[in-house]
């Protein structure tokens, strides 16, 4: 049976030319790149490597660039360092309602602390309204994240109008660009961020690995203790193939950053088209102005996005859904729920997102499959078009 | 690997008595989409045994599952038999369930009662097993409120 996967922001195989690099470095490339002996230098010259790569694909220089284990302690130490760096400064934190739980669950730990945190609402298209930024500030203000581009929509969040913003207050601002790296040009001084959070799993590196990008000048409290690795920022001997795999991911990206985004964008759209073409009360979430090249987050009224899955999933094809039955909380999804999708149609939601490796074929074998499979759904739903909600 | 049983996978992937009755003689709805799940039963009764049942789900793959499990017990039962089933039973002939999915997805018996609830209203008839019985009383053990781990 064909195999299709289509779920891409939830992660990527790493690349072949990933893993060639990689590889040597569990076995005869092993030395720790503490060690003084020529062996521990050899993998120090490859952390050093990978560094560079990474810095590259963001426009930073190499020495604002902090390995970590994941995208999500990247998030952690951007907001506990800002909190713990500030605290005499003041105890309020933005953020907005769409950030991944890294972020939301961090702060909601933050407010058990006695900070104070103020969750931005989005229009109904997805995007944090700049306005709503400045509304939002205070004399207590000491950290503002904004994520680059959303995970379960695809927005892309105006982050520079954003930045100027924190600046005029002078103010920190962090972006969780987990999603955003690879997937839509970074350039940090450019946009003026002081913090940014990347993972290696969503560009067709290895799992475990992400980074923290702090601007030069910028020295946040350390979250993990120890040795002195990172520049005595981050303790912990490195991971040192998936580091080199990390590092290799971005070179490949920032060389292929344009055709990726074409080959995507018009994968996805060719499905959107198909989908809300072909098949009746269905309808796309967030923006399609500003979006992740390679999400599609659809709405299949009067069924639910588990039974959805489960039967793609039969025919071979991996996807996500916002609906509470698919979460292991069994909460539905809180970002549509931010953009006011009414709950019984957020449970209906489907995540598309498409990559390198996926071609035409696929789609249309998804949208073919998906017909029959919404067909049957609602022939099975007591809710329908006619009876409604 | 799989997310649920062979038996789960199966009643879902090809569910029995999808649909609606000409002419029901009791129709039972419990849940909402809202919360996730729906489900809407209705039965067909001679001389006090459920000769017919079908339905219509709205909800995950264990709630599909577990309503055609549920509607292929009650055929063939008396209404008492029927009133006697629950959740448990359900669950146990579908050979179990992710615990996770226990509280929010099995409506069945709820649902088989309302229908037997409205079947009773309309013929005058009272049941032991309805006792206390009310088919409004929304979401009692529903919820959806469970800690993240």
């Amino acid at each position: 049976m064909r195999q299709v996967y289509l779920d891409y922001s939830a992660t990527t195989p790493v690349k072949e030319e990933v893993l060639k690099e990689m590889l040597p470095y569990f076995t005869e490339n092993f030395g720790n790149p503490s060690s003084l002996y020529t062996k521990g230098l050899e993998s120090k010259e490859a952390v050093d490597k990978a560094r560079e790569q990474v810095a590259n694909l963001i426009g930073a220089t190499p020495k604002e660039i902090f390995f970590t284990g994941c995208g999500s302690e990247s998030d952690n130490w951007a907001v506990f360092g800002a909190a713990e760096a500030l605290k005499d400064k003041g105890n309020h934190i933005i953020t907005t309602k769409i950030e991944h739980h890294a972020m939301l669950h961090s702060c909601e730990f933050l407010e058990k602390k006695g900070y104070k945190v103020t969750y931005l609402d989005v229009e109904s298209d997805g995007m944090v309204k700049p306005e709503a930024l400045e509304a939002a500030i205070t004399d207590d203000t000491i950290l503002i994240s904004v994520m680059m581009v959303n995970n379960e929509i695809g927005t892309i969040e105006p982050i520079k109008e954003l930045v100027q913003i924190a600046k005029k207050h002078k103010i920190l601002f962090h972006t969780d660009a987990v999603q955003a790296l690879a997937n839509v040009p970074i350039d940090v001084k450019d946009l003026g961020v002081d913090l940014l959070s990347m993972s290696a799993h969503k560009i067709y590196g290895p799992k475990g690995i992400g980074a923290l990008y702090m601007r030069k000048g910028l020295r946040l409290p350390n979250f993990i203790h120890g040795g002195g690795q990172e520049m005595g920022r981050r303790a912990g001997t490195e991971n040192l193939p998936s580091i080199v795999g990390f590092g290799k991911a971005a070179e490949l990206a920032q060389e292929n950053l344009d055709s990726h985004i074409e080959h995507c964008r018009e994968l996805r759209d060719y499905l959107v088209e198909r989908i809300t073409g072909e098949i009746p009360d269905t309808f796309v979430n967030g923006t399609m102005e500003a979006r992740h090249p390679g999400n599609a987050n659809i709405t299949f009224k009067y069924i639910e996005g588990e039974s959805i899955l489960l039967l793609l999933d039969y025919k071979g094809v991996s996807v996500s859904t916002g609906s509470a039955c698919s979460s292991k909380s069994l909460k539905p999804s809180h970002v549509l729920d931010a953009l006011g999708v009414p709950v019984e149609m957020i449970h209906g939601t489907v995540r598309f997102t498409v990559g390198d490796f996926t071609t035409k074929e696929d789609i249309d074998y998804t949208v073919d499959v998906l017909k029959e499979i919404v067909e049957k759904l609602r022939l099975l739903s007591p809710v329908n078009s006619e009876k409604g909600w | 690997m799989a997310l649920y049983n062979d038996t789960v996978m199966e009643h879902f992937m090809n569910p029995r008595n999808v649909g609606e009755l000409e002419n029901p003689d009791g129709t039972g709805t419990y849940g909402s989409p809202v919360c996730g799940d729906m489900m809407q039963i209705q039965i067909q009764v001679e001389n006090d045994i459920i000769t017919d049942a079908k339905f219509k789900t709205f909800g995950c793959g264990s709630a599909i599952a577990s309503s055609s499990m549920a509607t292929s017990m009650i055929v063939g039962k008396t209404i008492d038999e029927a009133l006697a089933i629950s959740n448990k039973e359900i669950i146990d002939e579908l050979g179990g369930l992710p615990p996770v999915k226990v509280h929010c997805s099995v409506l069945a018996d709820h649902a088989i009662k309302s229908a037997i609830y409205d079947y009773a209203q309309k013929n005058g008839k009272t049941y032991a097993g309805l006792e206390g019985f009310d088919p409004n009383a929304e979401e009692d053990e529903h919820d959806h409120d469970i800690i993240e781990d």
